[in-house]
């Protein structure tokens, strides 16, 4: 243990790149994510078939063909039609996809229940689409998708541990280096995990955070106790919870 | 070999029974996994109604702990430290455990959905606890929850690849084998990625059948 514990120390600096590495593929997918889950959650809504329907197909693709194939696709097969992408770029690009098709149920969901009094309001006041969206519909949406959000974003920081296996040097690389470095697999791997945790951790009360903000925006601020902010709570909404999630932490 | 073009449908078909037998893995992996999640879920949901504190947080934090850390690495973990067991049993098991923190989620949202009513009437009725849960409560908890179990079976089927980690030959192990055997892995890995989505597309249309029909 003690021999262990000395070699976790000297891995210390290593870590803090593997951290790195695995903030780089979270922070980079969720961009992408939260990008895609806009165009294609309002484009669900549309009136237009020509729009609507491509979305539909969209999301549909990246939601029923899992990410490890999508990621792979992404790494083997796309090469060969010409395209070749850095390996993180490819994590990055995977992970916004699948993440963003699963998001975009969320937003389009969340936009839905915003009463339609809200639209029929902003329209009385000659608002323009995009004025109404920006800042009527959009701010109470906001706080309704976060929570779901917020599960999606420890869904991918679990699905980045795949990158591994396409070359990247993430806390998952981290943990097999100090396997073979220890020969201890318990310690190796409980040692991995609790970084995994830490991180989901952090995010899950960052996120915390933010949802406070946003309600706090629309005069619904509940100043939480210190107990509430750092605990991990489940979605709140539970008309919104039943739109199909993936393996949401603690979705019901 | 034809190298003229990218795709070759022969190989498109001479893949394909590989893929099935591993399709055929991917649902035992599923449906094993989804038995044990849907049992120990409903275990994990009822030990945390009970008052003592001493038993929930440590629970809590096992299941947050679970619930928040990767299941590639929790499998590849198991599959390390217990080298006796078969890498299928690993990864039905592993996928299982981490779907019942999932599933206990469910459980608890169903149980709590039970109008209060119900359990007053069963009080007034001088049922007995146990009665009272299995004949009352239960029974009315479990219907709210099914659209959860068919949306975690569905993200469990897609999760089974991940059990290419701990060589298990299922459907995407399979394709990539034929990859790595051919050195061709376009026409194996795009038809897995369509045995994928024609599985769990129809399947997803089911569950949300069954949503707007419980609902």
């Amino acid at each position: 243990m003690g021999e262990d514990l000395q070699e976790l120390i000297d891995r210390l600096p290593a870590l803090g790149d593997a951290v790195l590495v695995t903030l780089e593929m979270t922070l980079g997918g969720a961009l992408l994510a939260i990008v895609i889950a806009v165009v294609l959650g309002f484009g669900s809504r549309t009136q237009s078939l020509w729009v609507r329907g491509p979305s539909r197909v969209v999301v549909e693709f990246f939601r029923g063909t899992s990410l490890v194939v999508q990621l792979f696709w992404l790494f083997y097969v796309l090469p060969q039609f010409g395209f070749k992408m850095e390996a993180l770029a490819v994590a990055i690009v995977a992970l916004g996809l699948n993440y963003g098709a699963y998001a975009s149920e969320v937003v389009r969901g969340s936009i839905a229940s915003v009463p339609k009094g809200q639209w029929e309001a902003a329209t009385a006041l000659n608002m323009t689409w995009f004025h109404k969206v920006r800042r009527v519909i959009f701010p109470q949406a906001w706080a309704l998708m976060i929570p779901m959000l917020a599960n999606l974003l420890i869904q991918l920081v679990k699905g980045s541990a795949l990158a591994y296996y396409i070359t990247l040097q993430d806390v998952n690389f981290w943990t097999v280096e100090l396997r073979r470095a220890t020969a201890d697999t318990f310690f190796s791997y409980t040692a991995g995990l609790i970084v995994y945790f830490v991180i989901a951790y952090l995010l899950t009360w960052g996120m915390n955070i933010l949802e406070e903000r946003a309600k706090r925006r629309l005069g619904r601020g509940t100043r939480p106790t210190l107990r509430e902010t750092f605990s991990l709570k489940p979605p709140t909404n539970a008309r919104l919870a039943n739109t199909q999630m993936p393996a949401g932490g603690g979705a019901a | 070999m034809n190298d003229d073009s990218i795709w070759d449908w022969e190989r498109a078909w001479e893949v394909l029974p590989d893929l099935l037998a591993g399709l055929w893995v991917t649902i035992q992996i599923t449906v094993l996994g989804m038995i044990i999640a849907s049992i120990l879920g409903l275990f994990i949901a009822l030990a945390m109604r009970t008052p003592s504190r001493w038993l929930t947080t440590p629970l809590k934090f096992v299941v947050d702990f679970i619930r928040m850390t990767p299941v590639l690495v929790q499998l590849v973990f198991v599959y390390l430290l217990l080298t006796a067991v078969p890498g299928y049993v690993v990864g039905f098991v592993v996928l299982g455990v981490h779907y019942a923190t999932y599933m206990s989620e469910v459980y608890r949202a169903g149980i709590e959905a039970v109008p209060k009513g119900q359990w007053e009437a069963a009080t007034a009725l001088n049922m007995s606890k146990g009665r009272t849960w299995r004949a009352v409560i239960l029974p009315q908890a479990i219907r709210n929850t099914l659209p959860g179990l068919g949306n975690y079976a569905i993200s469990m089927f897609k999760e089974t690849p991940f059990l290419f980690a701990i060589s298990v030959t299922e459907m995407y192990k399979a394709g990539q084998d034929y990859g790595a055997n051919t050195f061709s892995y376009v026409e194996a890995l795009t038809m897995v990625g369509l045995l994928f989505l024609a599985v769990s597309y129809p399947t997803s249309l089911l569950v949300r059948r069954m949503e707007i029909r419980l609902a």
